[in-house]
């Protein structure tokens, strides 16, 4: 929760969050190795310099951690959990639903416990994601699109198998389909971050929504092309919020190209817990503003109303949270005892 | 890079370091497709010498070990064709560190493969096609930052669509704007003929802009641009969390290359 100088209370819904096991002893091999230490060449570059971590902390941490940076230290009052299984790369998967299970198992106010799955897993795979559904309850799902597998370069969502899988997606309920279009993550091909089968899938399957997570960079332009056209497309900030610090004029530019093009009702705010922590990209987003000079080229405004929306209003509407139950719910669990009758006054 | 300190443009002679500062003019040509810029400005370059044999040694890395393999087997055939164009050298040996599919890359590299030769089933797509999509965002980039350039200079659209390629070209402009104009010119062949009076401005499929149509057009080409400096500024971070980028590596020799006045300006 976060409270404004005017005491406006602001329910953020953190939009992508991990709870992963990068530490040499889960590492299967040198991939493993050279993945979690590209994520924390991340964290190291975007952060400022007092939210840094140790790279032991960074590689593994345990719950009470991410609960605190989440919940205690941070703004965050929800947060959904999205795995990526990297299961070639660590012993036991890099941050599984399994894995993120048990946040949500100790924390079930607080937490959406997304699932995934892989098109190229055939039939098995849809029996899996049934199970995985019968089990969570899931309502969303997070996909890679450009995953190496074996001999396979990634795959697409306009697949025949895709199109299966998102149709058992679709029956099982799971609305909310995240899907990493964002900087490399495994070697990619020439189209693997190409965003142009969104723009298909969108189209047919008008019931899902599909939140195209980093927003598409480094294909923003692309993207936000096929946002403009599609009603159900929506844009996930991790990784260029954290800009909002090191380079805030790219974010300026990049945020105002989405309100002009998606506009508010379809940016959805994301840590990318561990990578970044909510307390201090919030305390920024706040205090934000985009400077004139963008504002005369695209007219976007970043508003309160705009801020509240992003934070998390668009969240809460496509996962059907209720912000007002939801925070009575949190209240009744003492899950605001810690905030201070103060106000959080942006920096 | 700018400036020739020590004067005049020398001969290019046969020595050691001559030949060095060739090669790295050569290197300061290829560009990262994506974001636009020298590989040599981005710092990815860490060797480039020629041994005893006349053989040309080349080593760099990218940012990350995941960079995509096509974009890092585009860049080192950049380089390794960038060099080839010396009439002196014997061979060429460009090597990528640090990567996930370094060796892959390597191996293909050294034999002269190409990259769908290279990787096979796994590859779609030739280069050429991807080479030819970023020519085309590097020319509406290179477009935009002038066209925005002339429009502040207070030139009306009507004006500005109305010019040819030889009008654009002889334009007095202080150095920032000849700048943009060099620039903008190295890639306007990537989407039409050129010719002195075929016009300056064109879109991606080589139609002339029509006047009424720039605020919009240039309003469009504007997300090309915020995305390209999007991934450069991630691009450069992430190569200076990964590397030590104080100790110097390079030869004092690249510096000199600019007084050869060999290499475009980036």
């Amino acid at each position: 929760m976060y409270r404004t100088a005017k005491g406006e209370e602001i329910f953020v819904i953190d939009g992508h969050t991990h709870f992963w096991d990068g530490s040499p002893a889960n590492q299967k091999n040198i991939h493993g190795k050279q993945f979690i230490e590209c994520f924390y060449a991340y964290h190291s570059n975007l952060s400022p310099p007092s939210e840094k971590w140790d790279k032991e902390k960074f590689e593994k941490y345990d719950a009470k951690t991410m609960f605190d940076d989440l919940f205690v230290t941070g703004y965050d009052d929800m947060a959904i959990l999205q795995p990526t299984y990297l299961t070639d790369f660590y012993k036991n998967g890099f941050n599984t639903t399994e894995r993120n299970s048990a946040m949500k198992k100790s924390h079930p106010d607080r937490f959406i416990l997304n699932g995934a799955f892989d098109p190229r897993d055939g039939s098995k795979g849809i029996e899996e994601l049934h199970a995985l559904s019968d089990k969570h309850k899931l309502k969303g799902v997070k996909l890679y699109t450009a995953e190496w597998r074996g001999e396979s370069k990634g795959y697409k969502l306009t697949d025949k198998a895709s199109y299966q899988y998102l149709e058992a997606a679709q029956k099982l309920g799971i609305k909310n389909i995240h899907v990493h279009k964002g900087p490399t993550i495994i070697p990619l091909n020439r189209d693997a971050f190409d965003v142009a089968d969104i723009d298909d899938v969108a189209t047919s399957f008008q019931d899902l929504n599909f939140i195209v997570e980093h927003c598409g960079l480094p294909r923003l332009d692309d993207f936000c092309w096929i946002a403009t056209q599609e009603t159900n497309v929506y844009a996930g900030l991790a990784v260029a919020l954290p800009f909002i610090h090191s380079r805030p004029g790219y974010f300026a530019h990049v945020i105002s190209e989405l309100l002009f093009w998606l506009g508010p009702d379809k940016i959805l705010y994301g840590s990318d817990y561990g990578i970044w922590t909510p307390k201090w990209l919030i305390d920024k987003f706040m205090a934000f503003e985009i400077p004139a000079d963008v504002t005369k080229e695209t007219g976007s405004v970043l508003s309160m109303e705009t801020k509240t929306k992003i934070l998390g209003l668009n969240a809460a509407r496509i996962y059907g949270i209720d912000v007002e139950a939801q925070k009575k719910k949190i209240r009744a669990g003492g899950g605001y005892a810690h905030l201070p009758e103060a106000v959080h006054a942006p920096r | 890079m700018t400036g020739s300190d020590d004067g005049a443009v020398r001969p290019i002679g046969r020595s050691s370091d001559d030949r060095q500062a060739q090669i790295w003019a050569c290197l300061q040509t290829v560009m990262d497709p994506e974001l636009d810029e020298s590989v040599v400005e981005l710092n990815f370059v860490t060797r480039a010498d020629v041994d005893s044999k006349d053989r040309i040694h080349i080593e760099f890395r990218l940012p990350t070990y995941w960079c995509a393999a096509n974009f890092s087997f585009l860049m080192a055939d950049d380089m390794r064709q960038a060099v080839s164009r010396l009439d002196w050298v014997k061979g060429v040996h460009v090597v990528l560190g640090e990567h996930m599919y370094a060796d892959k890359i390597n191996a293909g590299l050294a034999e002269g493969r190409s990259f769908q030769e290279t990787f096979g089933a796994e590859a779609d797509g030739n280069l050429d096609e991807l080479r030819q999509t970023f020519l085309v965002k590097a020319f509406q980039r290179r477009q935009v930052a002038l066209l925005s350039h002339l429009m502040a200079l207070g030139q009306t659209p009507r004006e500005i669509v109305s010019l040819t390629l030889a009008e654009l070209g002889n334009m007095p402009l202080d150095d920032a704007g000849a700048k943009l104009v060099r620039r903008y010119l190295e890639r306007r062949a990537v989407v039409g003929p050129v010719h002195a009076n075929t016009p300056a401005f064109v879109d991606a499929g080589g139609a002339r802009l029509e006047a009424d149509g720039v605020p919009g057009y240039v309003s469009k080409l504007r997300r090309v641009c915020v995305n390209a400096e999007f991934n450069g500024a991630l691009c450069r971070g992430l190569l200076a969390a990964r590397f030590d980028l104080e100790t110097p590596f390079v030869p004092r020799s690249k510096t000199r290359a600019a007084s050869l006045g060999a290499g475009p300006v980036p």
